[in-house]
Order: structure tokens, then C-alpha cells, then sequence
């Protein structure tokens, strides 16, 4: 079978396995955070930690147990690293120095997973297993408990109580990461990927040397990482490694797993507002520009310049295993949503093909986003497009029944305004950093673009790296930790603020002159407004890098 | 009162003779638009102080290391600033043309109080009785406590026919500034000099006590948000620059700041506000806030008053019904004779009826001049003529029956149908003989329920508010095509209507004139008042319509969404315009640097310094090319939301897209004509 028809026929497969899980995940997921009962291992739970799981809370209470909760996890992921020759099972990695796990700890706590170590070097498999893992599970469940801040708000009208963060926490991770992790494990088991304790095995190779092959517990990290759109491999190949990916089966279950929770929020946010249309237009906004990326890095990648035009397409960089379009597509949906796993090299990627991966996470990756707060990015450019929208149809703009004013207003902007800061000021910053300059692996424009893609990244929270650059230093690991922290923790506070302005507000009737939010035209509104924010903040960026680079 | 549904009514965007914006005006305003370039001033419009930054840097540049391309640029930076000003200075003039006009009403009189002393104007105080007789002014707004006068307030009205006013009731209220014409009257002040309606409305024209209202602070942050993210975009681009080969100097990258952050709707801005009122103002309504005319664009809910709103004052005879034998002309005659001298509006509609359908005379001839008038009374309810032996009545028909002592069974049909109809049926009789009835019926005005359909088209309901039993306002509420009535309608029950819609989430316009309808215009999120009416109303509501015309709260409603339209499609308008511009800058920053990128320069400009400049330019007259739309306003077209949000943006998205294109493109044209470019 040619590769291109194979490609389209696996393009195809995910699209029907994404939607035959749609809606039923989604309403399983609403009715998680609509549900008034707790289960058993939950109310023994709130219990030992004294929650009163029957409370709302402000959003600032939220917010504060939110930012407490994430702080402890960065703290005892911190700790746990640098303890690391006091755990088991460690096989004689010793501790992790300073400035790694830090950035290693804010890394996992906030869903991004860069990852500046050699994980089968540095980790043993207690931090991978206690550490790690257990940050993939929360770091996820917390996405999720602000996306159900946040569509609370629409929902409610007169509070001031946006939901209990604790229930949420607890929900979202008893009942949705643990199971939906367990299963994919269990999947990813069956299709060969490894699951082992110990330190390696040793290989004869045909030199006659025997060599330590590492091993992991792999397929419980694999299946978490990609469930809650995380990204950090247990090896530094991470899904290009044969025992975290060892086939074509097993990549394309794993682009489903990281598709599937993003994708069917879209129908949890639908039916806990009350119009399913409202999450399907949104969806139909993330698919169109997740299958429109595909199609232009698909091609950029197929008609390579250059050297790599004479051989049939740019395999540098890629597995032979997956080939050009399943590597594509692996690519587009890891940047698209948060996850930052890779099973081929994106700096290998031709220029075209390399912006694509860069603009996905540039557009604030809504495509359809990471864990939770893909979501609401495309909520957030949704308001601001009403917004615009709503004063030129000659009415205070609102939006599913609320009113945008002064405050809204803000927080979106916030939102809108944090991410391009952090990109722009940190990639223009290291730019100027002669150490810099020795750091890269490539000079001009593709240079650049290896700075700006790991700015991005870690603002995004995305994880993905472009390579090709060593950030190792301490600049690099303390900048892109601090890049990750506001990128995570700055737009979830602006998300719990909106939450809490929207609640507080009375329900505005839908009247005739009031405008439609489910149908097409506010589809193009929303994908337009997405498209003109990030090209007209990031244009001159993308021109110094990637666009220079594909347009040679 | 002439402002009724009879002619077309305005679209809110229709010029206006007033309104019309003369170029002339520009350089009029040219002065204040230089006063203006004070930082102080600047500092009030975050976007263009930015510019106003941008442009002091540049000519610091040009002035340390002078450059024709430097100094060019400096200019047309500082004519950005100063075309930003005119906007508002155009906008601010205009204001104070009108203020002028509400000023001059505002003449200082000497007042005299009932006790005998004398007070100037303006030390009036609240609760204080002047007399005012014929010839004099009203020194102040007020409530006639006493007496009953004819007044002209054509100096704020523009109208020049006299109007009545008298103690009590709901025409008490007068204005300060207007004229006695006849008879004295004892006016109680109802408010402080200086802090009348007028006094208000000329601080809020003139921009002196302009607040930001809630959308346009909102949309201030968002603006502010844009240009903050631009400003990094262009400070990290310097580093970028300098890594690929080649730092870019600081007038460029100023000439880059400048054409993206969204200056064309910074400038406009407050222009667009200033301008808003301006609308008001000349359709004769004064507000007392900016904020209440943004809420008039958001109204879901429409109060409006049955007679003269929807239907005419009276009630007219639309129809003659003969019954038993008698013809229908026969009845025409003897409907005209019963009201030949019956001088109620009702009679006099009675005779033009039968004058139009009828070709009767609609004078009466000496012989019956000279007849006998039987005027209409309360315990009758019969009026007629007696006339050569003839006694010809008309009037209720329980009366009239009961008084010729005939019983018709037809008779009583017709009066339950015509009653059932919303109609009063009169009855006509010669003598003993019941020749047929006469149909008065609430005339409707015409075209008011095509303008409903558009209110609906809008999503705007309409309530009819009649005193009218259930039955009749049933049948005119059907006629009139409105959503909804209250019949025997009490200022309590229209309370209760407001704050059931606004508890429903809806926000509710009315008009009021009464004092026992000011709870409710304070209730309302646009309450009109009329100006004929009572000064408590007034007091209560947050605009006054001078004309008292209660049909306005359309046109009102209309400005009101014209306003948040044109904002937010200049808005979109100033943000599409980027794309070109930075197909317009950076070939010209980096086609040195990547040759490759050279291919952005999709217009085929001259040289970099020339595409530069030509976008700079084109950023600045853009702002000047917009000022009359801004002061216009974009046009309105009654529709629902989602046509009038694809039509503008097609025209503002799109063209906001494309036009600068095409701008750029010429006056770069123009600009390599320059030795240097």
C-alpha cells in the first residue's frame, strides 16, 4: 500500500474512533463534575483530609487551593529528585542537580513534561513512578477541574461559587484519569510496550559487545502521558523509542489517547450548558484547524527542497517504523494539544512542516488542546471574538447568556496577553544571550526557530522539543521553568477569575438580536479571531524563522 | 406635535441637516486638535500615547542624525497624533455648536417669588415659587404650582406652536428658559441652577464631564491588551533582528509599532462617543448619561404607550353601518347633521368621514347654522341638532336606545361586534328611527406594525400599554402586530411588567410623562420622560424627549446600537488592517537579512524606505478618511443579529483586510516619486 493512502486510511481510522467516544465520554465527564454524589474511596478521602465535599467555593478560594495544591507538588517532586540516592529502586542514579529539578518539577506539576534530562540516565523508577506519574495524573485532573470552573460559570447565574476544588481534583482524577489510564495501559500492554522494574537488560550486539539496555515501568507512564496530554517519556526517545512505541498500531492508539479527553470536553462543555451544538461548533473550530495544519505540514513534508527533495521525502529525523504521514500526524496532534511527545524529531522537520508545529502551539494550542484547558483557550478567543462580535451587531456583547463587560474583558485579555509575552520576551531575551549562540546546533533562521519552538513549548505547556538546542544551562532551565510556571498558572487564574465574574452574573435571555453561538458563522468568527490574534502577535517571529526557512 | 409615523421615520444613520459633517469643520477644529498634543491630554487614550511616544523618539532620531526618509517619517507620525486629535476636536465642536444652542436658552433672568422679592437666575433654589407672568421668562425647570399659561418652547424645542401648561396633573412641568405667552403662573424650582437637564446634557455634548461608559471602557482594555502585545512584539524583535544578521534602527521599528497597534479606532475613539450624544441631541432628546444611551442599544423590551404611540390621539369614525331600511347615505347625512356643531375631535372626524366617503359638504349652510345644538353632557352621552322638526341625535347606545324607546336586536349585533373589535359604536337616530351606527375605532398609525416586525427582526419586543379594557386593547394590540399589552394598565402595574422582564434577564425602555410613572421610568434600564410632562418624571428617567414624542424610544434604541456598531466594526476594521502592513514592513525590515523573505512584498513596493513610509502615511489618512464615518456613524439597518453581523464583517473584516492593500500600494506610488526613496 502507498504511504499516502495508508496515511489517509489511519487519518480516517482515529476520526472514527475519536467520535464513536465523543459522546459518551462527554457526558460521562459532565456528569462527573454535575454529579451530587461522592463515591465511597471520595468521601473516605475527603474525609482524611477534612474537605467538606458539599461547599462551593469563590473563585479566589479555588484559586488558592489550586495554586497551594500545585506548589506542595512542585515542592515534593523537587524533593523527591533531589533525594533520589535515598530511594529505591533508584539503580544508582544519583541525586538530580539544582537547577534540572526544578525545572523538572515545575515541568511535571504544570502538564508541560519539557523534559532537559536523559530520563534513563538521571531517574530511577521511584521518581519516575511516585514522582512523574503521579504529577501526570494531577497535573492533568487539575486541567480539568478549571475547565469545570469555568463552564460552571456560564452555567450558574447569581453566585458567587464556582464548584469545590478538592471534589474536583478528587473526581477528576479517581474518575477519569485512573480509569481512562489503566485502560490505555492495559491497551498499550497488549500492543508490546514494555512494563518492567528493572534497571535494564544486556544485549549482545552484532559487534560482539554486550551493552544495558534500560528498561521501565513503561506502558503505566506511557499510557498517563499521553491520557493527560503530557509528553514526558520514561526515555529520552520518548514515542520514537521501540519499547514506548513499538508499532504502528500502538502510535496510532497513542495519538487517539491524547486526542480523545480534549476532544470529547468539547461535548462535556455541550451538555453541561445545556445546547450540544454549543460544543460541537467549538469542536468543528479545533478539527478544522487540526486537520488543516495536518494537510499543510503533510505536504511541506512530502515536497521537501533541497537535498532531501532527492530522496522520495524528508525521512531525516523520523522512524522508519511510522513513515512520513503517521509521523505527521503524531506531530500535529502532539503540539496541537498539550502533550509535547514526539516520535520523530521536529527540527528535522522541513521548514514548512517545522512552522506548523511551532504555529499549532503558537495559536495557544487549541487543536483541540491540552487536558481541560484546551477547552478553554477556545473559550477565551470565543469571548473575545463575542466581544467584537457583539458590538457590531449594536449590543453589549455576550456570550451563552452572559454579558461581557469590564471584567471578562480583562481576564480574556490577560489570558490572550500572557502566553506572547512569555514567548516573545523569553525567545527575544535568549536570543541575545551570546551563550546562546553556542547552545544551538544550527545557525540563521533555523537557529531561531529552535529558541522561539522551546519558548513556546514551555509557555504552552506543551513539552514538545524541537531539539537541536541544549538547555541545559542553567539560563535555559531556569527561564523555561519560569516560562512554564506563568504560562500554566498566570492563565489559569485569569480562567478561575472569568469563572467567578461570569457566575456572579444574572442570565441574559437569548432574544432575536441576540447572536446565534451555535452555527457556522460563529465557527468562522471564533477560527478567524484565532488565526488574526496569533498571526498578527507572532508574524514577525515566524518570519525570522520558519517562514524564512520554507520560503528559501 | 408633528414628529409621527406618518412620514418615513429616519433611519438613526440618515443625515441629518445639523449632522452633516462639512470638511470645513477640520480646519475649524485644527487649534484645539494642536492643544491637544499635550502629553497631559495624550495620556487619556493609551494607544495614542504610544504614537505620541513613538513620535518623539522619532524626531529626536531625526533630529540627532537628520535624514530626508527620518524626517518624513516624523511628520507623518506626528500628523497621526494630530489626526487622532481632530477626530476628537471635530466631534467636540460639533458638541459645542449645540451646546451654544441649549446655552442660549439658558439666558440669566431675574425671578420673582411669590413673597414679593426678587432672586437672579442662577440663585434659584429647589422649593422656591417664582411668578411668571405673560412676555416673561421661566427662570428655572419647574412644576406650575399655580394657574394655567400658554408657553413657547420653541427655544428647546425648535417647535414653535404654543403649549399648555397648568397646575396639576401631568402637564405641570415647565423649563427654564422658555417663554410665557399668556396668563400667570406660580412655578415651584424643581432644580438647582446648573444642574437642569440641559445644564447636563451641555457638559456631557461638550465632552467636559465625558465618562467612559461600560462597553467602551471594556473595549479600551482590549485595545490597550493589543497594543501591549504589539509593543513586545516589536521590542523582541530587535534581538531577533540583530541575531539574523542585521538590528534594525529605532525609527523603523517605531514605524512598525505604530502601524500595528490599533490606532485608526484609538483615534476614533472618543469621537464615536462624543458623536453618539450628538445624535440624541439633534433628534431633540437630552440624556443624562452616556451609559444610558449604550443601555438603549441593549433594549429587549419595549414599553409604549397605546395613544399616541401607536395609535392616534383620538378615536375617528371609520365606518358608517346602516340598519334596519335605511340607506347608507341616508345615514351619512344624519351622521353629518348630529355633529355638525359637536366640536370633540370624535365629531369632527364624524363629519370628515362623511365629507371624504360621502361627498357631503363639510361646511354647514346657513339653515342649519341656525338650528338648535344639542351639546354632548356626561349624564346624556347624547349629542345632535335639532333641525326643521328633525331631532337627530347621536351617542351611546344604551342611551339612545333607551331614550327613543326602540329595541333592534341588529342594533345590539353590531354594538357587541363593534365593541368586540376594540371599537365604541355610536348610534345614530332621526326621531324615533335608528338609521345605523357609526364605527369609532383607534386608527393605527400606518406603517407601525412594519416597524414592529423590525423590532422583532432586532429581538426587540413590544408592549402596548393602553388604559383600554382587556377586550379593546386585545383587539388593538392584534391591529398593531405588538407582542404583548397590559390593558387597564396602572403606573403599578407597569412597575411590576419592568421588574418582572428585568428579572427574567431583559432589559426594558419606556416613556413616562406622569409623576405616578416615575417609579417605573427609574426602573427602567431607559426610561424617556417626556418633556411636556411632570418634573418628578423627568427626575426619575434618564433621558427627556423635548419633542415629547413617544414614538422616539425607537430612534432612541436605534442610536444606541448605531453607537456600540460603529465601535466595534471600526475596531475590526483597525485590527485587519495589520495583515497588510506587516506585508508592507517586513519584507522591507528583513528581505536584507533572508532575501527569501522578499516575496512577502505581495504589492511590489519601491524600496523599503518607501513601503515604510507609505504604510505610515497610510495608517494616518486612514484616520482622517474615517471621521465622517465616525461621526456618522456606520449605517443601521433594522435585522436580525446575524445578517447585520455577516454584512459588517464583509464590509469591515474583509475590507479591513484588503483596503489597505490598495492603499498602501498607491500612495507608494506617490512616495517613490521622492529623490531618495
Amino acid at each position: 500500500m502507498d504511504d499516502t493512502l495508508a496515511g489517509l486510511l489511519q487519518v480516517l481510522f482515529l476520526l472514527v474512533l475519536l467520535a464513536a467516544c465523543y459522546a459518551p465520554l462527554g457526558d460521562y465527564m459532565a456528569r462527573v463534575f454535575t454529579s451530587e454524589k461522592d463515591w465511597r474511596v471520595e468521601a473516605a478521602l475527603y474525609r482524611l483530609v477534612r474537605v467538606d465535599a458539599s461547599s462551593g467555593q469563590r473563585w479566589p478560594t479555588y484559586a488558592m487551593g489550586l495554586l497551594g495544591f500545585s506548589f506542595v507538588s512542585i515542592v515534593l517532586l523537587y524533593l523527591l529528585q533531589r533525594l533520589q540516592p535515598l530511594l529505591p529502586l533508584s539503580f544508582g542514579r544519583g541525586a538530580v542537580e539544582p537547577a534540572m529539578a526544578f525545572n523538572t518539577a515545575v515541568s511535571f506539576v504544570t502538564n508541560t513534561n519539557w523534559q532537559s534530562y536523559v530520563p534513563e540516565q538521571v531517574l530511577g523508577d521511584t521518581v519516575q513512578m511516585a514522582g512523574l506519574t503521579v504529577q501526570n495524573v494531577l497535573s492533568a485532573a487539575v486541567g480539568l477541574a478549571v475547565a469545570a470552573a469555568l463552564i460552571r460559570g456560564f452555567v450558574r447565574a447569581n453566585t458567587d461559587r464556582i464548584g469545590n476544588f478538592w471534589v474536583d481534583l478528587t473526581r477528576a482524577t479517581v474518575r477519569i484519569m485512573l480509569p481512562l489510564s489503566f485502560l490505555a495501559a492495559v491497551g498499550l500492554l497488549i500492543m508490546g510496550v514494555t512494563m518492567s522494574l528493572r534497571s535494564g537488560v544486556d544485549v549482545t550486539g552484532l559487534d560482539g559487545n554486550t551493552y544495558t539496555h534500560p528498561l521501565a515501568p513503561t506502558a503505566s507512564q506511557e499510557a498517563v502521558k499521553m491520557v493527560g496530554t503530557n509528553g514526558g517519556g520514561v526515555f529520552n526517545a520518548n514515542s520514537a523509542h521501540p519499547f514506548e512505541n513499538p508499532s504502528a498500531l500502538s502510535n496510532l492508539f497513542q495519538i487517539f489517547l491524547m486526542l480523545v479527553v480534549p476532544v470529547a470536553m468539547t461535548r462535556t462543555f455541550g451538555t453541561m450548558v445545556g445546547n450540544r451544538r454549543q460544543g460541537t461548533i467549538l469542536l468543528s473550530v479545533m478539527g478544522v484547524l487540526w486537520g488543516a495544519l495536518l494537510a499543510v505540514a503533510w505536504f511541506a513534508e512530502t515536497h521537501p527542497t533541497g537535498a532531501a527533495g532527492i530522496a522520495t521525502g524528508a525521512m531525516e529525523g523520523k522512524e522508519t517504523r511510522f513513515g512520513i504521514p503517521t509521523s505527521i500526524l503524531f506531530g500535529v496532534s502532539t503540539t496541537g494539544t498539550s502533550t509535547g511527545a514526539v516520535n520523530s524529531l521536529h527540527d528535522s522537520y522541513s521548514g514548512g512542516a517545522g512552522g506548523v508545529t511551532l504555529l499549532n502551539m503558537l495559536l495557544g494550542e487549541v487543536a483541540p488542546g491540552g487536558v481541560g484547558v484546551g477547552l478553554v483557550g477556545i473559550l477565551v478567543v470565543a469571548i473575545i471574538a463575542m466581544f467584537l462580535a457583539g458590538l457590531m451587531v449594536g449590543r453589549t456583547p455576550e456570550y451563552l447568556g452572559k454579558k461581557l463587560g469590564r471584567r471578562e474583558v480583562t481576564c480574556a485579555a490577560v489570558y490572550i496577553l500572557v502566553m506572547p509575552a512569555i514567548v516573545l520576551l523569553g525567545a527575544g531575551l535568549a536570543i541575545a544571550l551570546p551563550s546562546t549562540l553556542d547552545a544551538l546546533s544550527n545557525d540563521g533562521a533555523h537557529g531561531f526557530s529552535e529558541v522561539l519552538y522551546a519558548f513556546a513549548s514551555a509557555a504552552n505547556n506543551n513539552g514538545s522539543a524541537f531539539g537541536g538546542l541544549t538547555v541545559t544551562s542553567d539560563f535555559f532551565q531556569s527561564a523555561l521553568g519560569l516560562a512554564m510556571l506563568f504560562g500554566r498558572f498566570v492563565l489559569i487564574l485569569a480562567v478561575l477569575a472569568l469563572a467567578g465574574s461570569l457566575a456572579q452574573q444574572k442570565r441574559v435571555e437569548a432574544t432575536a438580536g441576540t447572536l446565534v453561538t451555535d452555527q457556522p458563522l460563529f465557527g468562522v468568527l471564533v477560527g478567524g479571531t484565532l488565526i488574526l490574534v496569533a498571526a498578527l502577535t507572532f508574524f514577525p517571529a515566524l518570519a525570522l524563522g520558519p517562514l524564512a526557512e520554507a520560503l528559501a | 406635535m408633528t414628529t409621527t409615523l406618518d412620514r418615513p421615520v429616519e433611519s438613526a444613520g440618515a443625515p441629518v441637516k445639523a449632522g452633516a459633517f462639512r470638511p470645513a469643520q477640520l480646519w475649524a477644529s485644527l487649534p484645539d486638535a494642536l492643544r491637544k498634543l499635550h502629553p497631559k491630554a495624550q495620556l487619556r487614550n493609551p494607544v495614542m500615547f504610544v504614537v505620541w511616544v513613538g513620535s518623539v523618539l522619532v524626531t529626536l532620531d531625526a533630529i540627532v542624525s537628520p535624514s530626508l526618509f527620518g524626517w518624513l517619517l516624523a511628520i507623518w507620525l506626528w500628523f497621526t497624533v494630530l489626526f487622532a486629535n481632530l477626530a476628537e476636536a471635530v466631534a467636540e465642536g460639533r458638541g459645542k455648536a449645540q451646546a451654544e444652542t441649549l446655552r442660549r436658552t439658558k439666558r440669566d433672568t431675574v425671578a420673582r417669588l411669590v413673597d414679593g422679592t426678587t432672586k437672579g437666575g442662577t440663585e434659584l433654589e429647589i422649593g422656591d415659587r417664582v411668578v411668571v407672568v405673560a412676555g416673561e421668562t421661566i427662570p428655572g425647570d419647574g412644576d406650575v404650582v399655580e394657574g394655567i399659561a400658554t408657553v413657547d418652547e420653541s427655544a428647546i424645542t425648535g417647535e414653535s406652536a404654543p403649549v399648555v401648561r397648568e397646575a396639576g396633573g401631568d402637564r405641570s412641568s415647565v423649563t427654564g428658559g422658555t417663554t410665557v405667552l399668556s396668563d400667570r403662573i406660580v412655578v415651584e424650582i424643581t432644580t438647582k441652577p446648573g444642574e437642569s437637564f440641559v445644564d447636563r446634557m451641555i457638559a456631557l455634548v461638550e465632552g467636559a464631564s465625558r465618562q467612559k461608559t461600560p462597553n467602551e471602557i471594556a473595549l479600551t482594555i482590549l485595545l490597550a491588551a493589543l497594543t501591549v502585545i504589539f509593543l513586545l512584539a516589536v521590542v523582541a524583535l530587535q534581538p531577533m533582528s540583530a541575531y539574523a544578521g542585521g538590528p534594525q534602527s529605532v525609527v523603523v521599528l517605531v514605524a512598525l509599532l505604530v502601524c500595528l497597534i490599533p490606532t485608526t479606532i484609538g483615534a476614533l475613539l472618543s469621537a464615536i462617543g462624543i458623536a453618539g450624544m450628538d445624535r440624541l441631541v439633534q433628534r431633540n432628546v437630552l440624556a443624562k448619561s452616556g451609559r444610558a444611551v449604550e443601555a438603549a442599544g441593549d433594549i429587549d423590551t419595549l414599553l409604549l404607550d397605546k395613544t399616541g404611540t401607536i395609535t392616534f390621539g383620538n378615536r375617528r369614525a371609520t365606518e358608517l353601518i346602516p340598519v334596519g331600511d335605511a340607506t347608507v347615505v341616508e345615514l351619512a347625512e344624519a351622521a353629518r347633521l348630529s355633529s355638525l356643531a359637536d366640536q370633540t375631535p370624535e365629531g369632527r372626524s364624524v363629519v370628515e368621514l362623511c365629507t371624504t366617503e360621502y361627498g357631503l359638504a363639510p361646511e354647514a349652510s346657513a339653515e342649519e347654522a341656525r338650528a338648535e345644538f344639542v351639546p354632548f353632557t356626561a349624564q346624556t352621552r347624547v349629542s345632535g341638532l335639532d333641525i326643521g322638526g328633525r331631532r337627530v341625535r347621536k351617542g351611546a347606545a344604551q342611551t339612545l336606545l333607551a331614550a327613543t324607546g326602540v329595541r333592534s336586536d341588529e342594533v345590539e349585533r353590531w354594538v357587541q361586534l363593534i365593541s368586540d373589535e376594540g371599537g365604541t359604536p355610536l348610534v345614530v337616530a332621526d326621531g324615533e328611527r335608528v338609521l345605523g351606527l357609526i364605527r369609532l375605532s383607534d386608527v393605527v398609525k400606518p406603517g407601525i406594525a412594519e416597524r414592529f416586525a423590525e423590532l422583532r427582526a432586532m429581538g426587540i419586543r413590544t408592549v402596548m400599554v393602553t388604559g383600554d379594557n382587556p377586550r379593546t386593547a386585545r383587539a388593538i394590540a392584534a391591529r398593531a402586530g405588538v407582542d404583548d399589552h397590559i390593558a387597564e394598565a396602572t403606573p403599578e402595574d407597569k412597575l411590576a411588567y419592568i421588574v418582572a422582564e428585568q428579572e427574567g434577564g431583559r432589559l426594558v425602555a419606556m416613556t413616562g410623562d406622569g409623576t405616578n410613572d416615575a417609579p417605573a421610568l427609574a426602573q427602567a434600564d431607559v426610561g424617556v420622560a417626556m418633556n411636556t410632562g411632570t418634573a418628578a418624571a423627568k427626575e426619575a428617567g434618564n433621558m427627556v424627549d423635548l419633542d415629547s414624542d413617544p414614538t422616539k424610544l425607537i430612534e432612541i434604541v436605534e442610536i444606541g446600537k448605531q453607537l456600540l456598531i460603529t465601535r466595534g466594526a471600526l475596531t475590526t476594521f483597525s485590527v485587519a488592517n495589520d495583515l497588510a502592513k506587516y506585508f508592507a514592513i517586513l519584507p522591507a525590515m528583513f528581505a536584507a537579512l533572508y532575501p527569501s523573505l522578499g516575496l512577502l512584498n505581495v504589492m511590489g513596493l519601491h524600496s523599503p524606505q518607501s513601503a515604510i513610509l507609505s504604510a505610515v502615511v497610510f495608517n494616518a489618512l486612514i484616520i482622517v478618511v474615517l471621521i465622517p464615518l465616525a461621526l456618522r456613524g456606520v449605517r443601521y439597518r433594522p435585522s436580525s443579529a446575524s445578517a447585520l453581523l455577516r454584512r459588517n464583517l464583509l464590509v469591515y473584516g474583509l475590507g479591513g483586510v484588503v483596503t489597505p492593500f490598495l492603499g498602501i500600494f498607491l500612495i507608494d506610488l506617490l512616495v517613490r516619486l521622492i529623490p531618495g526613496m
